[in-house]
């Protein structure tokens, strides 16, 4: 064995750099800092959402925002209905989940072109927006309730310990419990990548065609992918709504779906590590962009969308990946693509 | 359903494409262990009459019998499930992935976890993929990914295979280790080949079917065919209203 394959090279970085940063961060980084990064773990959740199903399942959906805030919805009606935070916690994932289970089945079954799913996608999210938008007068409260309009749901109840009211997570809390959900989705969505399933998926993605003539059925294998992540923008959901305690109809505004888009193009399709870099790195931006009045937030992203689509087509983590391995290997620290025997394995495409 | 002697048989089988008349009222029949090839010139229908079976396109009318189980309403991933496998015209292989994950998906829907990767290795062994198995599909030349597809259709152990001129494009000596592979694969399942050489037919085929306009002009022996002058004509495009 002469260096590491390059899929146990990428898991010990990841896995180093997850501890890494939930044990140093909170002991250096500020209050501030501390917080403004809990949001970019929900973000980062949200990114990997569609990551997979766009980047691996090759189905590009526009409307991942609408299982986030359909799961951030649902966690606030549910804990301030409810005190405690557990059932809220799953209901506010099992029902996004089944919600694109059914819309999945729809658009599947009914052999949709890609661009009617985008489009369908997206308008399902603006009709939440509408929606939730119109729900501010007193008829609209479900138990204790209120949507509240555009003006949205404050004083959302923090996540407790299971069966104890009386112990519920304090914003610096909320870094672990965010941090930790992304690391876990980001190794679940390695595994599941690296299974036959999600190796299914990929092939579906290069050829439905062929998946098919080879007897895979691909109406259900996109129907569950599509499942899977609006299972993941609904956990980034929840982490949102807990870090905001408070949510309102934006999270299933226009502006939110093209900034999902925005990381995962930027980070790098078809890569996992790169959309939570994206979102990280945008949300950076955007806030430090907010505190100035000099130039629009929103005309910066676009540009800088249309420069990395012109420019670095594949995304900047693909591009840099490309650049350590070959280094990395014409130095001899990583075992040469050619003769590695764990081909299997790196099926993911992932860094 | 009477009991047939047929592997696969098509009654009135037609595909229209608007006004076009792709496959025209076909009644075509195989013996279990048959090897056939069909030929026809450009636009005579072959390849559409071999998407019909497996039901990439629906057929517009007529039946499609397979085992003599009516099949003509069943879905694509089903059909391949009963045992038939095609080679497509223009190789439909996964581009972005390696030969032998392409060989794996194939053999892994068959088969369990284990023994998935020792077939993998058989087929690469048996189609002569092991030189190029750790390389992009998308990067290979035509004839090589006509092999990776072979190999994958031969994963499933099909019970009919069709294989949509499997030669197109290749070297002298490519097209004769297709014919051989042919032959080999003929021992245990039965073929339907389109074909355009004239030499590579004499040397793998027994009966042929010629395809013109959407319909079946003639079936008959490899050397009765072409010596029919009805074939010749319509290769040579001579044919009269
Ligand atoms: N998807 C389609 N839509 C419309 N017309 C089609 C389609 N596919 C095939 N056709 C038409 O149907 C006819 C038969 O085409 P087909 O490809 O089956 O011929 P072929 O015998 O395979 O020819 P070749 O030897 O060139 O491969 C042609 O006139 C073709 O233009
Ligand atoms: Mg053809």
């Amino acid at each position: 064995m002469r260096g590491l394959s390059l899929n146990t090279a990428g898991l010990l970085a990841a896995a180093i750099i997850s501890v890494l940063a939930l044990v140093v961060i909170p002991q250096v980084a500020p209050f501030y800092i501390l917080l403004q990064i809990t949001l970019y773990f929900s973000f980062a959740i949200l990114a990997l959402s569609l990551a997979f199903i766009w980047g691996f399942g090759g189905v590009f959906s526009f409307g991942q925002a609408a299982f986030f805030g359909l799961g951030g919805y649902t966690y606030a009606i549910l804990s301030i209905n409810m005190g405690s935070s557990t059932v809220p916690l799953i209901v506010a994932i099992v029902l996004p989940t089944v919600f694109a289970l059914l819309l999945g089945y729809l658009m599947f079954y009914g052999r949709l072109s890609s661009v009617y799913l985008a489009v369908i996608t997206l308008v399902v999210t603006l009709i939440f927006h509408k929606f939730l938008g119109h729900t501010a007068g007193f008829e609209y409260r479900i138990g204790n309730a209120h949507l509240g309009g555009y003006n949205g749901i404050p004083a959302i109840p923090p996540i407790n310990v299971p069966g104890d009211v009386t112990k519920f997570a304090f914003p610096e809390d909320m870094f672990y419990i965010a941090g930790v959900a992304l690391v876990i989705v980001y190794f679940g969505l390695r595994w599941l990548l690296s299974s036959h399933f999600g190796r299914t998926l990929i092939g579906i993605r290069e050829n439905e065609e062929r998946a098919e003539l080879l007897g895979y059925d691909v109406r259900l294998y996109k129907m569950i992918a599509f499942g899977i992540a609006g299972a993941i923008a609904a956990l980034g959901g929840v982490m949102f709504t807990n870090w905001n305690s408070f949510i309102d109809p934006h999270v299933f505004d226009l502006g939110m779906s093209a900034q999902i888009i925005i990381w995962v193009v930027v980070g790098g399709l078809s890569t996992l590590i790169g959309p939570i870099i994206g979102a990280f790195a945008l949300g950076i931006l955007a806030l430090e962009l907010g505190t100035q009045q000099t130039i629009d937030v929103n005309l910066i992203l676009g540009a800088i969308l249309i420069i990395v689509v012109l420019f670095v087509p594949e995304g900047f983590v693909p591009t840099i990946k490309r650049m350590c391995i070959w280094l990395a290997e014409s130095r001899g620290w990583l075992r040469s693509r050619l003769d590695s025997s764990d081909l299997e394995e790196k099926q993911g495409r992932d860094g | 359903m009477a009991d047939t002697n047929f592997l696969l048989e098509t009654r009135g089988l037609t595909k229209r494409f608007g006004g076009v008349i792709a496959v025209n009222d076909v009644n075509f029949n195989l013996i279990p262990g048959e090897l056939r090839c069909l030929i026809g010139p450009n636009g005579a229908g072959k390849s559409t009459f071999f998407k019909c079976l497996t039901h990439q396109h629906k057929p517009s009318s007529g039946k499609i019998f397979f085992k003599d189980r009516d099949i003509t309403r069943l879905h694509t991933h089903q059909i391949a499930h009963l045992g038939i496998g095609i080679k497509t015209q223009v190789p439909s292989v996964f581009d972005g992935i390696p030969v032998r994950e392409n060989i794996w998906l194939a053999a892994r829907r068959y088969h369990g976890r284990g023994s998935a990767n020792k077939v993998t290795a058989d087929v690469i062994d048996r189609v002569g993929l092991g030189n190029i198995r750790d390389s992009m599909v998308g990067r290979l030349a035509h004839g090589e990914r006509q092999w990776v597809e072979i190999g994958m259709v031969l994963t499933s152990d099909p019970t009919l295979l069709l294989l949509d001129e499997p030669t197109a494009g290749m070297t002298h000596e490519e097209t004769e280790k297709t014919a051989r592979l042919i032959k080999e694969i003929s021992e245990s399942a039965s073929l339907i080949v389109v074909e355009h050489d004239m030499q590579f037919i004499k040397a793998i085929a027994n009966k042929v079917t010629v395809f013109h306009q959407g319909s079946i002009l003639v079936e008959d022996k490899v050397e009765a065919v072409m010596a029919n002058p009805l074939v010749r004509d319509i290769y040579l495009g001579k044919e009269k209203d």
